[in-house]
């Protein structure tokens, strides 16, 4: 009997070295003899302790990381193929408390086991989803879906329900399935997790979409960043379209959806709905105007479900467990769990899938653990580069979407990226509109122009020069941004600098520098 | 002007592929830049005619994406993320050290011609910044000076 080893293959753990530990492992055993069958899995989300090696033994998952080449012969001499005690040692994976304390039901499967495995998915409940929308009529799936109070994930939080209802509502023979992958938003992760490390989550997702509304053509819209989810995701369509799965007849049901990655090219824009819909037609991402809604008028003009890939993810859970079981999670009107990411000047970075609710300060430092650089956190982006920064008199709101909203802030697509007392903030308002001045796609002035003149004044105040008229200047253009842009690029990008301007004036010199104290550092 | 044959035949056969596909511009774009490294500028007519766009539009396609580029790059093409996630751990100063020793400015290729150097806006991996994307197929985490010359050793050791 061969020992399971589980070292993983998802692109965070690479970048730190898992294919040479993998390669050293296998060598190792193959010296002693000892048979053990190498596993490449997703990655559990715990990032610091990457590569986390995990070895299955008669009392389960047993966890050691992070794990580099030289350690293996201590390893080895430490019985780690039936976990014995190492340093590196933190027992069952699964009892670890920054895992254990989550609520995984999007990433349920991630890290299980070979995400290219159409067995492994099944036995670990795949397709049991799309089996139940099938047997239900197109109108009580939508039904099902409103009911869980799933909200969009990728940052609008717009009810999935809703769109599939407007979609399935139209008259059209040709309608589509289009996932946002495009998660250019700084701090976030998930996606890309999800996509390597559970690939057939996502294509089910997608597939009950499409026999739900009535469409038969799905597209991926992939960033071009991520080479690694490209390769995944193909090989996992491939393999499910053999398997029946996609194609002319899904499942047996006589419902054709085929599906197909498409790459993006380096546009953060194209994160944007329309500006991705554009891009798809093999056009530049400019961002179209709404009313009409991709839902109505979307790809090629035709009725499209557009969603990100965390909401279509969530799809198959809910129909396999029912709506009732996804929304018992969760607060207000923030219902079932989102998967937070945990980044930049973190200890514990990593993916943290809770049900709303929980405090932010919970989540940065019973799960993060503060900083990675020991130092006080001073302020947090939520939301990627159009999200404001949260002080530490904000941290204990509760991470719900209407509770960020009503403070200036907003939960967005999850990503959390901590920055230390060292931080410039006044740098960090200043690249939000420089940012938002490389990636403007053009179309409206408030957004192409007002950025550019927004670095301008930026330049202006922390030069010192007629400072009060420079402050009420940036203020009133960004007044102009958020009420006349075409869309959230440039209608956002003021969000980070007022934050910084209203809760950090000292960065900007408009205040006295105080004391770097320690924050509290205790929930 | 025509294009030289290796170049040629990349862009029928990118053309052949992928003209008929709805939205097929950029497929198309990506399997020629995959394969020759950059769009050449004297392909835009042969695409245009093909796609029945006009020579603007397939201009305007590839000048609007920063992924697409219409000069030869050099043998490898490093990208270092300069995004928040990574700027909280040291990206400016990662760049500055990168553009500093390399001898390049953003988007240059170094003198040797081994190494292109472009800045990039996330990729995804942003609990162990800051990152770095070699080629567009390796990723590596926690890059500080020491590890960034050692990626640059590695391309200027390689072909």
């Amino acid at each position: 009997m061969s020992i399971r080893v589980f070292v993983p293959g998802d692109s965070a753990a690479l970048s730190v070295g898992a294919d040479t530990v993998a390669a050293a492992i296998a060598r190792e055993a193959a010296q002693r003899g000892t048979a053990i069958e190498l596993v490449r899995n997703g990655t559990r989300g715990m990032l610091w302790l990457e590569p986390l090696v995990e070895v299955e033994t008669a009392d389960g998952r047993v966890a050691y990381g992070p794990v580099r080449e030289q350690d293996l012969a201590g390893l080895f001499a430490a019985d780690f193929l039936h976990g014995g005690r190492h340093a590196l040692g933190h027992g069952l994976t699964e009892r670890i408390p920054y895992f254990a304390r989550q609520q995984r039901r999007t990433f349920a499967r991630v890290g299980l086991d070979d995400p290219l495995s159409l067995e492994r998915y099944q036995q670990h409940g795949g397709y049991q989803g799309l089996r139940a929308a099938l047997a239900m009529e197109p109108a009580a799936a939508v039904r099902a879906l409103i009911d869980s109070g799933l909200r969009g994930r990728g940052g609008a939080a717009f009810p999935t329900g809703i769109k599939w209802r407007t979609v399935l509502a139209e008259r059209s023979p040709v309608k589509y399935v289009v996932c946002n992958a495009d998660e250019g938003d700084s701090g976030t992760f998930s996606d890309r997790m999800i996509m390597e490390g559970d690939p057939y989550v996502l294509i089910e997702g997608m597939t009950i979409a499409g026999v739900v509304v009535g469409a038969s053509q799905g597209y991926i819209y992939l960033r071009s960043e991520y080479p690694h989810a490209e390769r995944m995701l193909n090989q996992a369509i491939e393999r499910a379209a053999a398997a029946g799965l996609l194609g002319d007849d899904v499942l047996g049901s006589g419902k054709p959806f085929a599906l197909e990655v498409r790459r993006g090219a380096g546009a953060y824009i194209c994160g944007e709905e329309t500006s991705l819909l554009e891009s798809l037609e093999g056009k530049r991402g400019m961002v179209r105007f709404r009313p009409p809604l991709p839902a109505i008028q979307g790809l090629f003009g035709k009725p499209t479900v557009l969603n990100n890939v965390i909401s279509l993810a969530s799809v198959p859970t809910i129909f396999a467990h029912g709506a009732g079981a996804y929304q018992e999670f969760g607060m207000g009107r923030s219902r079932g769990t989102m998967p937070f990411q945990l980044a930049g000047n973190i200890r514990h970075g990593g993916l943290v899938e809770v049900a709303f609710g929980l405090t932010l300060r919970e989540l940065l430092y019973d799960f993060g653990g503060g900083t990675a650089t020991g130092r006080p956190i001073r302020a947090v982006q939520i939301g990627g580069p159009l999200g404001a920064y949260v002080p530490e008199s904000q941290f204990d709101l509760p991470l719900d979407y209407e509770a960020f909203a009503a403070a200036g802030a907003m939960i967005g697509h999850g990503g959390m990226v901590v920055f230390d007392d060292q931080a410039d903030l006044a740098h960090m308002a200043r690249f939000a509109m420089e940012f938002c001045a490389i990636e403007s796609c053009g179309k409206c002035t408030p957004c192409r122009i007002g950025s550019t003149r927004a670095v301008e004044v930026i330049d202006k105040i922390t030069a010192g020069r007629e400072t009060q008229a420079n402050v009420h200047l940036l203020r009133d253009l960004c007044d102009t941004m958020v009420a006349g842009s075409l869309c959230a690029l440039g209608g956002m990008a003021p969000f980070p600098v007022l934050s910084v301007l209203n809760h950090f004036p000292e960065d900007f010199g408009l205040a006295p520098k105080a004391d770097r104290k320690p924050a509290l550092k205790t929930a | 002007m025509a294009l030289e044959k290796p170049l040629a035949d990349i862009v029928s056969s990118a053309i052949a592929g992928h003209a008929q596909r709805p939205g097929g511009l950029l497929p198309l774009l990506h399997e020629i830049q995959d394969r020759a490294g950059y769009v050449p500028p004297l392909a835009v007519d042969q695409i245009a005619r093909a796609l029945h766009l006009s020579i603007a539009e397939v201009h305007g396609v590839i000048s609007f994406y920063h992924h697409f580029r219409t000069a030869p790059p050099g043998r490898h093409v490093v990208r270092v993320c300069v995004a928040e996630a990574c700027q909280s751990m040291g990206a400016d100063r990662l760049m500055a050290h990168a553009r500093a020793s390399l001898g390049v400015d953003l988007h240059g290729t170094t003198g040797d011609g081994a190494v292109t150097l472009e800045p990039v806006y996330c990729l995804g991996n942003c609990a162990c910044s800051p990152a770095v994307l070699v080629d567009d197929k390796e990723l590596v985490g926690r890059v500080d000076a020491d590890r960034f010359d050692a990626i640059v050793g590695q391309c200027r050791e390689a072909a």
